[in-house]
């Protein structure tokens, strides 16, 4: 049907063809959960607007994609002078914007507990865990790598890596992936 | 707030094109409204829009495909090739729902 004159409506972009489509490549090079998060949510984002997505896992990244760790990954106070807590506003209002001090985050438990409550607030928010996360990326069809150099030097193994990562590859190969991607690095 | 009429049926539309009103939604338009974007609604196009309109309904919000997948049982692979290309706003586009909010 042809588009009526005057008719308001959203730009889908073109035909869904294979040429033409934008594409985005992802450097994950961090462990930590808060560094795992950015990626997978832009990710699962760019693929749900239609775009190419390609997730390269590299240094402490591979833990991301490693189904030994990727469940426990940690998010840590220490050398996050940006970590507040919006609980204290019920001790005292204007708290809840003060920076925790960074001695803290070195205290035996806070780590632990750190972890605990980003995870709680993630969920609240209705976002996967890491491990099920890979699984909705995988289903949406992004495409992931884990990168050789640091495979080999961790000792990892295939058979550890989550069953979306398409193969280990090595750097070259990533820079022929990612040609006319844009690329974000974490 | 521009307006649409398709057909001779009208709706509100905010100025990207989603709708404003979701009770000036039906069927047969998303009917017509696929046909604008080369779609032909099938049962599973449908039994998705119906999910989202109904999950709409009680939390006021669109659903994401995330959602649609935990809540609604749509697996999102399926939703993308149902819906290709840009498949979340396509798919509240033709529910009549407002664009989705949240990022996952």
């Amino acid at each position: 049907m042809e588009i009526p004159a005057g008719f308001v409506m959203p730009d889908f972009g073109n035909t869904p063809a294979a040429t033409g489509r934008r594409k985005m490549a992802f450097i994950c090079s961090k462990g930590n959960l808060d560094m795992a998060y950015p990626a997978l949510i832009m990710g699962n984002a760019a693929l749900g607007e239609g775009v190419d997505v390609h997730i390269f896992f590299t240094f402490w990244g591979l833990d991301i994609i490693n189904i030994k760790t990727n469940y426990r990954l940690k998010f840590t106070m220490a050398g996050n002078t940006a970590m507040h807590m919006p609980e204290l506003a019920r001790v005292r209002p204007g708290l809840e914007h003060v920076g925790i001090p960074q001695a803290l985050g070195n205290v035996p438990g806070m780590t632990s507990m750190a972890t605990a409550m980003m995870k709680r607030q993630m969920k609240d928010l209705g976002i996967p865990e890491v491990p099920q996360f890979l699984d909705l990326l995988q289903d949406l069809g992004a495409h992931m790598y884990a990168c050789r150099l640091t495979f080999d030097m961790m000792k990892l193994n295939e058979y550890d890596l989550h069953p979306g990562v398409e193969g280990v590859i090595n750097a070259a190969d990533f820079i022929g992936i990612s040609e006319g991607a844009q690329i974000v690095f974490i | 707030m521009p307006t649409n009429t398709l057909n001779g049926r009208t709706f509100d539309v905010d100025d990207q094109g989603f709708f404003t009103h979701r009770e000036q939604w039906s069927e047969e338009l998303a009917h017509d409204l696929a046909s604008l974007i080369d779609l032909d609604l099938t049962d599973r196009h449908l039994a998705a829009i119906r999910f989202l309109r109904d999950d709409h309904a009680v939390t006021g919000a669109t659903a994401t495909l995330h959602r649609a997948q935990e809540v609604g049982g749509f697996p999102v692979g399926e939703l993308c090739t149902l819906f290709p290309g840009k498949t979340a706003q396509k798919l509240a586009w033709l529910s009549g729902l407002p664009k989705p909010i949240a990022c996952v």
